[in-house]
């Protein structure tokens, strides 16, 4: 079987509906079949990967620990759009760190995720033979 | 009639918060809900709607909503205010009706 | 389903997983290891350890691809590979390790 190219929009925030945590969930267990994945952090899906998340007072599970986990499903393409981060007064530095080890560079820490602007973004969706929308 | 309506979507998503603030009366209040709490950052695309219509309606955010998106009160807007689940009640039983803006 | 520990009674799902994660205990563990067929070694327990630690960290419980290569970088290559670990557990070392260290079904396995 050849490898496709595989990309998940998300563009919703976290918590307020159920489709950021069911992104990552399809995301972890199509980890699992070894296919080129990527990741669009989009709209107010770039509020997804905000640090500092705490949800104990409102009673729902924090799932943003989990992102962190994505450099070990082999998950290292994680684009975020520029113009999102602008319109919502955020910057690189208010999201958390995700990583990855490289294997081809001995398993030397890299960043995982990239910061790209829409018309980059508009090129990543056109180049991947399949898009799945959140 | 005093009003105070809640809204919990993100003001970059939907317009709910726009519409609310444009049906609000003065002297009615605002609480920003669930993804609604997006609407009290300083900075964003969507600011200018709240911090314009500021001194004729009161405006309240909830707190645990705001941690649970890792928004830090140092970031919001300047005049509203932060409140927990009982101070939800205390709006609702303080106002003559809630309106909900989905 | 419930499991009976030690004269308690603990709520699991139909495969066996507990319900609440926050009520596990060593006990529970060696509980649910007798009902798999098997006997708690210290091998066994580094594993269940480790799982433990990994859900605390990240909020899931890994794959076992993930697990496998995991387990090889923190606790030696010898130990990160599935001859190992499916010694330790036949049924599949996520699936078996997992229930026993109470957390849910690892996240991709069905």
């Amino acid at each position: 079987m050849s490898t496709k190219k595989f990309l998940y929009v998300n563009r919703k925030a976290p918590y307020g509906t159920i489709y950021a945590l069911e992104s990552l969930e399809v995301v972890l267990i199509g980890a699992a079949f070894e296919q080129d994945v990527s990741l669009a952090f989009l709209d107010d899906g770039v509020y997804q990967l905000a640090k500092g998340q705490s949800t104990e007072e409102v009673g729902m599970k924090n799932f943003s620990p989990t992102y962190r986990a994505l450099g070990d499903y082999d998950v290292n393409k994680i684009y975020v759009e520029q113009e999102s981060l602008d319109a919502r007064g955020l910057t690189l530095d208010d999201l958390q760190p995700l990583t990855y080890e490289d294997e081809d560079d001995d398993w030397a820490e890299k960043d995982s995720i990239k910061v790209v602007s829409t018309a980059e973004m508009a090129e990543i969706m056109e180049q991947s033979d399949v898009v799945m929308s959140f | 009639m005093s009003q105070l309506h809640t809204v919990n979507k993100s003001p970059l998503d939907r317009n709910a918060l726009e519409s609310a603030i444009q049906h609000a009366t003065k002297g009615n209040a605002v609480l920003m809900i669930e993804d609604g709490v997006y609407g009290a950052m300083q900075g964003t695309q969507k600011s200018a709607i709240v911090s314009d219509a500021i001194g004729d309606i009161s405006f309240y955010v909830m707190g645990p909503d705001l941690k649970a998106r890792g928004i830090d009160e140092a970031r919001i807007i300047d005049g509203i205010k932060v409140v927990d689940y009982s101070g939800f009640v205390e709006l609702v039983a303080k106002h003559d009706a809630t309106q909900s803006w989905l | 389903m419930a499991l009976d520990v030690g004269g308690k009674s603990v709520e699991t799902d139909e495969e066996g997983y507990l319900e609440n994660r926050d009520e596990w205990t060593q006990e529970i563990a060696e509980a649910i290891a007798v009902s798999e067929n098997l006997e708690m070694s210290d091998s066994h327990w580094e594993v269940v350890n480790f799982l433990r630690e990994y859900y605390e960290e990240y909020q899931i419980a890994p794959a076992v691809r993930v697990l496998t290569k995991a387990i090889g970088k923190k606790l030696g290559k010898d130990k990160g590979n599935s001859k190992y670990l499916y010694e330790l557990y036949p049924y599949g070392p996520a699936k078996q390790a997992c229930k026993i260290a109470g957390l849910p079904k690892p996240t991709g396995c069905v």
